[in-house]
C-alpha cells in the first residue's frame, strides 16, 4: 500500500479532505501551521472552501455557519487559540451541530511556549467553555492514528451532532512519517438525512437553529437531552489500547506522545522481566472507564505519565474508584518525560 | 373590499416583546415586506443577534440562527460561503456590531462578503438595561455614564458608516432612520437596495437604522422619535457613505 511522508499536521488535514470535510476556517499559531498551509492548497482542488480568518473566534463562528448548512467543517489551533474558540463550541454544543476541532497543545499557562504539551487535558474533556456540555475528545498516538482517528472523528461529530476534539501534542503534530490513506472510508452518508440544518424554508416550515432558551423548563429540557446523549457516548464510544493487559502487575496510563514513550519503557522493562503494560486511552471524553475497570482487577497499582502537572490522574482514580494505588509522574511547561525518568519512578514506588 | 394594506407573509402574525416606541419593530417589518417584494423568503437564511432582537425569529417567518455576541458576520461568511446560491443576512445592534463583535464587522466587510449587514443604532444596550454604548452620543446619560458620556473618559460615539465606506469591500454602505413616516419609506429603500446587492453578487452591504430606546433614553416614544431626528441625526447624520442611491 502506498504511504506518504508528511508531519502530523497533514496527516489530519488530508484525512479530513478525506472525511469529506469542505470548509476549513483557521487562524495562525505555532505548533500546527502546516495544518492551515496544506488546507489552503488541498481545499481549492477539491472544491472547499478555505478561510483564513481575523481571529480564533472568528473561525470557530464561520465554522458554526457552515455546520448549520450541512457541510462538514473544522478548525485547529493551539492551546492558547483553543481558550479563545470556547465561546463557539459552547454555542455548537448547545444548538447540536457537528463539527472537528483540532488542538495541537503546547506549553502554557498563557502564553507558555511553543513546545509540546498534554497541559489542555481538563479544558478538553471537561467541557471547556460554560455550560453543561462535552466535547467528545479524541487522542492520537501516531501518524497512522493522526488520519485514521480524523475520519472517526468527523464520523462521531455528524453521528451524535456534537463538536468532537482531536487532542494532539507539538510532537505529533510536527513529527514526520509515512502515512496510509487508502483504505480510510468515512461513513458520511450513513447517518440519514441532515433534516435539521437552514437552506431556506421552501417547501416545510422556517427552521431555527438557536441557544436562547428563556421559557420555563426549556433549557432544563435540553440540557436534559444533552445528557442523554453524552450518556448513550460514554456507553458506545469508548476506545483505548491495552498493552499487556492480562498479566501486567503494574500498569502505566498514558494518552498521545506520553504514551509512545510509556510504550518503550515497557519493551524495556519487559526484557528484564517486569510484569508491566498499559492502557492507553485512545477517547480522552468519554473516558476508557469499562477497560481501566477491568484491569484494576488484575493490576497491583497504576502510574498515570502526562505532560502535564497531572490532569487525567483524577479520571483514572475515578474510574477504579480509587481501589489501587495511583501514581503519577509528569513533566510540565512543554518538557517531555523521559524514559529514564519514568524508570525511576516505577522502580521508587514498587520498591516496597 | 380590497385589501391594500396587510401584514407581510415573511413576518409571523404575533405581538413583539419589543417596549412601546422602539425601533426593532419597525426594522423587523420593512426588513419583511423587503424580503417578500423580492421572493426570497424561502431562500433566505438571517441572523440574529445577542441584544434586544435576539428572538426576532419569534417574528420572521423564515430560516433563522443566533450567533454568539459580534458574531453575526463571522457566522453569515460561514454560511454564505458555503451556500452563495442563498441570501445571508445579519441584524445586530450598537453594542453587537460596534463593540465586541467589531473585528468580524470589520474583516467581512474587508473581504467584501456578499452578505446584508442591517445595522441598529439606539445609542444604548437595551437587553442589559441601558448601559453605555460604543455609539452613545457624548453627554448622554445611561446606566454607566450617570453623568453623561465624557469623551476622556469613554472616548468619542464611533461611526460605523463612515468607518466602513473607505473599504474596498464594501459596496454599500448607508444611514437611515425610523423615527418618521418619511424616513421609515427610505429606511426601507435602502434596505431593499442592501439585498439586491446580495442577488446582484455585488458584495457586501450595510445599512445603520438610526432607532429611538425611549426606555432607555427615558423619554416618551414622541420625544424619543424627536430625539433620533434632531439630536441623533447631528451625529450621525443621514446618508449614503458609499455605493449609489
Amino acid at each position: 500500500m502506498k504511504k506518504i511522508l508528511m508531519c502530523g499536521n497533514e496527516a489530519i488535514a488530508e484525512a479530513a479532505i478525506i472525511a469529506g470535510c469542505r470548509f476549513y476556517a483557521g487562524y495562525p499559531i505555532t505548533p500546527q501551521n502546516e495544518l492551515p498551509s496544506y488546507m489552503s492548497k488541498r481545499m481549492p482542488e477539491v472544491g472547499g472552501i478555505f478561510i483564513q480568518s481575523e481571529s480564533e473566534i472568528s473561525a470557530i463562528n464561520m465554522v458554526f455557519g457552515a455546520s448549520l448548512t450541512g457541510i462538514r467543517a473544522m478548525t485547529s489551533s493551539s492551546s492558547p487559540g483553543i481558550s479563545l474558540k470556547q465561546e463557539g463550541i459552547s454555542y455548537l454544543a448547545a444548538c447540536e451541530l457537528p463539527a472537528v476541532i483540532v488542538n495541537i497543545m503546547r506549553g502554557g499557562p498563557g502564553l507558555g511556549n511553543i513546545a509540546p504539551s498534554q497541559s489542555d487535558y481538563f479544558q478538553a474533556t471537561k467541557g471547556g467553555g460554560h455550560g453543561d456540555y462535552h466535547t467528545i475528545v479524541i487522542a492520537p498516538a501516531s501518524l497512522q492514528e493522526m488520519a485514521d482517528l480524523t475520519i472517526l472523528s468527523f464520523d462521531l461529530a455528524d453521528k451524535y451532532r456534537t463538536p468532537v476534539m482531536i487532542l494532539g501534542d507539538g510532537i505529533l503534530g510536527q513529527m514526520m512519517a509515512p502515512v496510509e490513506f487508502k483504505s480510510l472510508k468515512p461513513k458520511v452518508e450513513s447517518f440519514g438525512k441532515k433534516d435539521w440544518i437552514l437552506d431556506g424554508c421552501k417547501g416545510r416550515k422556517p427552521r431555527i437553529i438557536r441557544s436562547l432558551l428563556l421559557a420555563e423548563g426549556e433549557l432544563e429540557r435540553l440540557n436534559l437531552k444533552l445528557q442523554k446523549k453524552y450518556n448513550e457516548i460514554k456507553d458506545k464510544e469508548q476506545r483505548c489500547e491495552v498493552l499487556y493487559g492480562d498479566d501486567s502487575e503494574i500498569m502505566l496510563v498514558a494518552y498521545g506522545t506520553s504514551s509512545r514513550i510509556s510504550r518503550s519503557v515497557i519493551e524495556r522493562l519487559r526484557k528484564t522481566g517486569k510484569k508491566i503494560g498499559m492502557l492507553r486511552p485512545i477517547s480522552l471524553w468519554p473516558f476508557p472507564e469499562k477497560e481501566l475497570k477491568r484491569v484494576a482487577k488484575r493490576a497491583k497499582a497504576f502510574l498515570v505519565i502526562e505532560m502535564s502537572c497531572g490532569q487525567m490522574i483524577e479520571d483514572v482514580k475515578l474510574a477504579i474508584d480509587c481501589a489501587r494505588p495511583v501514581y503519577f509522574y509528569g513533566r510540565t511547561g512543554g518538557e517531555i518525560p523521559s524514559e529514564e525518568e519514568i524508570i525511576k519512578t516505577i522502580e521508587d514506588k514498587t520498591r516496597s | 373590499m380590497d385589501k391594500i394594506f396587510k401584514k407581510p407573509e415573511s413576518i409571523r402574525d404575533v405581538g413583539t416583546h419589543y417596549c412601546p416606541g422602539c425601533g426593532h419593530g419597525i426594522v423587523h417589518r420593512i426588513i419583511c415586506e423587503v424580503v417578500d417584494e423580492l421572493d426570497i423568503r424561502e431562500n433566505l437564511i438571517g441572523i440574529a443577534p445577542v441584544g434586544c432582537a435576539v428572538i426576532a425569529y419569534d417574528y420572521w417567518d423564515f430560516d433563522v440562527t443566533e450567533a454568539a455576541h459580534g458574531r453575526v458576520p463571522a457566522v453569515a461568511t460561514g454560511i454564505k460561503r458555503v451556500r452563495p446560491d442563498k441570501i445571508v443576512f445579519g441584524y445586530q445592534g450598537d453594542g453587537d456590531l460596534a463593540a465586541i463583535g467589531t473585528a468580524e464587522i470589520i474583516h467581512a466587510a474587508n473581504r467584501g462578503e456578499n452578505i446584508t449587514i442591517i445595522f441598529v443604532n439606539n445609542t444604548v444596550y437595551g437587553m442589559t438595561g441601558g448601559q453605555m454604548a460604543p455609539t452613545t452620543l457624548l453627554k448622554q446619560k445611561t446606566a454607566t455614564t450617570p453623568s453623561g458620556r465624557e469623551q476622556k473618559t469613554h472616548g468619542f460615539p464611533l461611526k460605523v458608516c463612515e468607518l466602513l465606506s473607505v473599504l474596498p469591500g464594501v459596496v454599500h454602505s448607508e444611514r437611515v432612520s425610523v423615527h418618521n413616516p418619511q424616513n421609515v419609506l427610505k429606511a426601507k429603500k435602502a434596505i431593499k437596495k442592501a439585498f439586491e446587492n446580495q442577488i446582484k453578487n455585488l458584495g457586501f452591504s450595510i445599512v445603520e437604522v438610526l432607532s429611538p430606546c425611549p426606555t432607555y433614553l427615558g423619554l416618551t416614544p414622541q420625544d424619543a422619535v424627536k430625539w433620533v431626528g434632531e439630536e441623533m441625526a447631528k451625529e450621525y447624520p443621514i446618508g449614503i457613505y458609499k455605493g449609489a442611491a
